[in-house]
């Protein structure tokens, strides 16, 4: 889960930023498109992400079903009053909750664009899908419902890889929340950019 | 001055054996003293149904002062019970209101059996122990103070560590009934220590395998178990085991 994660982590920045690049120039954007087309590089990159994501949901399934057999026959009649952080006790639903939109994110765009390439023909123009597609109020509140999903997956997910992996005491402990609160802050807010620029501040 | 009884309604859990089918039943307890303790209210309880000729409630205790970790009971939701840093005899009833309704259960967790009412069977943490929670190479006769030089940080660490009474309460809050807070007490008290070192790769991956193989939950990060461990031991021994276990697997 943690390595996983922190690979897909690395994976949302570089994608954010990629991003941005449209709301400075649609051109500049058109050209970070056909960059990452079907070139092979560009596959490549696709496949070993595409394998991190798989990996990181696989074993958020079988984990998660370990852990629901772990209480035992009978569970708790009072529910469980112990102070915890909210995201930290609903990763597997807030995961749900992005990956349904991972699949809508991937239909709105990634099958319009590399795999239409892939498949031989033109691939859709990424600036002209971004107008269009953000001028309509609900799929910029589908994306903006998705991205607060994201930013408390990755509050809780980012130091709690971290964790994972060994790298704490009681002196990192407090700096890697800060750190995973400025991370998915950073991303979160990356993202939103677009579909809020585009929606209120783009005449085409 | 005399302060004012509590009156109470109970709902606890009843089983009459491991295999028996167990239910909630309901108990009223009247004018109990806000200074007495969780268990002697329970106490009191038993000496009722005694006196009724009914079963009494059977519950784990031992010291009664907060050292052995015997006592468990998961009271309305939390683990020992509405405060922090203590275990259930050290909790007092004038953290309860008169009129209250209190939930009694006994620890969920499928490595934790039911023996009978709210007793469990924690014997998975002894075969944890048993399967390398321990030093035993020889270290000779005892040794001057300070012939074996150990920082003072490592030393109140693995204090702090060992202070673990392997009471369960951390697999008794955790959403997945994980048994890692006490897993990596009990690794790390031995291995921020020269003596424990010697055997340090073999010691983790047998008490993780055995953790595992016991049927507890894998760890999340929730933080649930630091919140609740009577002994506030911290999830840094977490993060510890993790290196511990990483480096043995990687080096082996």
């Amino acid at each position: 889960m943690s390595i996983t994660g922190l690979f897909l982590v690395l994976f949302l920045l570089f994608h954010m930023s990629m991003n941005l690049v449209a709301v400075i120039s649609l051109e500049g954007y058109d050209m970070v498109c056909e960059f990452l087309g079907a070139n092979w590089y560009a596959l490549v990159g696709t496949a070993v992400l595409a394998a991190g994501a798989v990996l990181h949901i696989v074993f958020a399934i079988l984990l998660t079903w370990q852990n629901m057999r772990a209480r035992g026959p009978v569970g708790y009649q009072a529910p469980n009053k112990t102070e915890t952080e909210w995201a930290a006790k609903n990763m597997f639903v807030l995961g749900i909750i992005v990956l349904g939109f991972i699949c809508l994110h991937l239909c709105n765009f990634w099958a319009k664009m590399q795999l239409v390439e892939i498949m031989g023909a033109e691939p859709a123009q990424g600036s002209a899908l971004i107008v269009s597609l953000f001028s309509k109020p609900l799929y910029v509140v589908l994306y903006l419902i998705w991205l607060t999903a994201l930013w408390f997956h990755l509050t809780h997910g980012f130091w709690s890889a971290l964790q994972t992996i060994g790298w704490n005491n009681n002196l990192w402990i407090p700096r890697l929340k800060a750190i995973a609160c400025v991370v998915a802050t950073v991303i979160a807010c990356g993202f939103a950019a677009v579909p809020i620029y585009f929606f209120f501040f783009y005449n085409a | 001055m005399e302060k004012k009884g509590l009156n109470l309604t109970l709902k606890i859990w009843r089983q009459e054996n491991a295999k028996a089918k167990g239910q909630f039943v309901t108990y009223q307890v009247s004018n109990i003293s806000p200074d007495c303790s969780f268990l002697e209210m329970l106490d009191i309880l038993n000496e009722q149904l005694v006196d009724k000729i009914e079963k009494p409630i059977c519950f784990d205790h031992d010291c009664r002062e907060g050292i052995c970790g015997m006592c468990s009971l998961y009271i309305n939701g939390r683990p020992h019970g509405n405060d922090t840093g203590i275990t259930t005899c050290q909790l007092h009833m004038r953290h309860f209101k008169d009129g209250d309704t209190i939930y009694i259960e006994p620890w969920r967790s499928k490595a934790f059996p039911i023996i009978k009412d709210l007793v469990v069977d924690r014997s998975a943490f002894d075969k944890i122990i048993q399967a390398g929670g321990y030093t035993s190479v020889n270290t000779g006769g005892a040794q001057d103070a300070n012939a074996i030089l150990i920082p003072k940080k490592n030393a109140d660490l693995a204090m702090d560590a060992a202070a673990c009474i392997g009471c369960g309460a951390c697999v008794a809050t955790c959403k997945n009934a994980s048994a890692m807070l006490f897993v990596s007490a009990k690794v790390s008290q031995l291995a921020l220590l020269p003596q424990g070192q010697v055997e340090a790769r073999e010691r983790v991956t047998a008490m993780v395998a055995k953790m595992d193989e016991l049927g507890f939950g894998n760890c999340t990060n929730t933080r649930a178990c630091e919140a609740e461990c009577p002994k506030q031991i911290k999830i840094s021994n977490i993060a510890r085991l993790n290196r511990e276990y990483l480096g043995a697997k990687f080096c082996s």
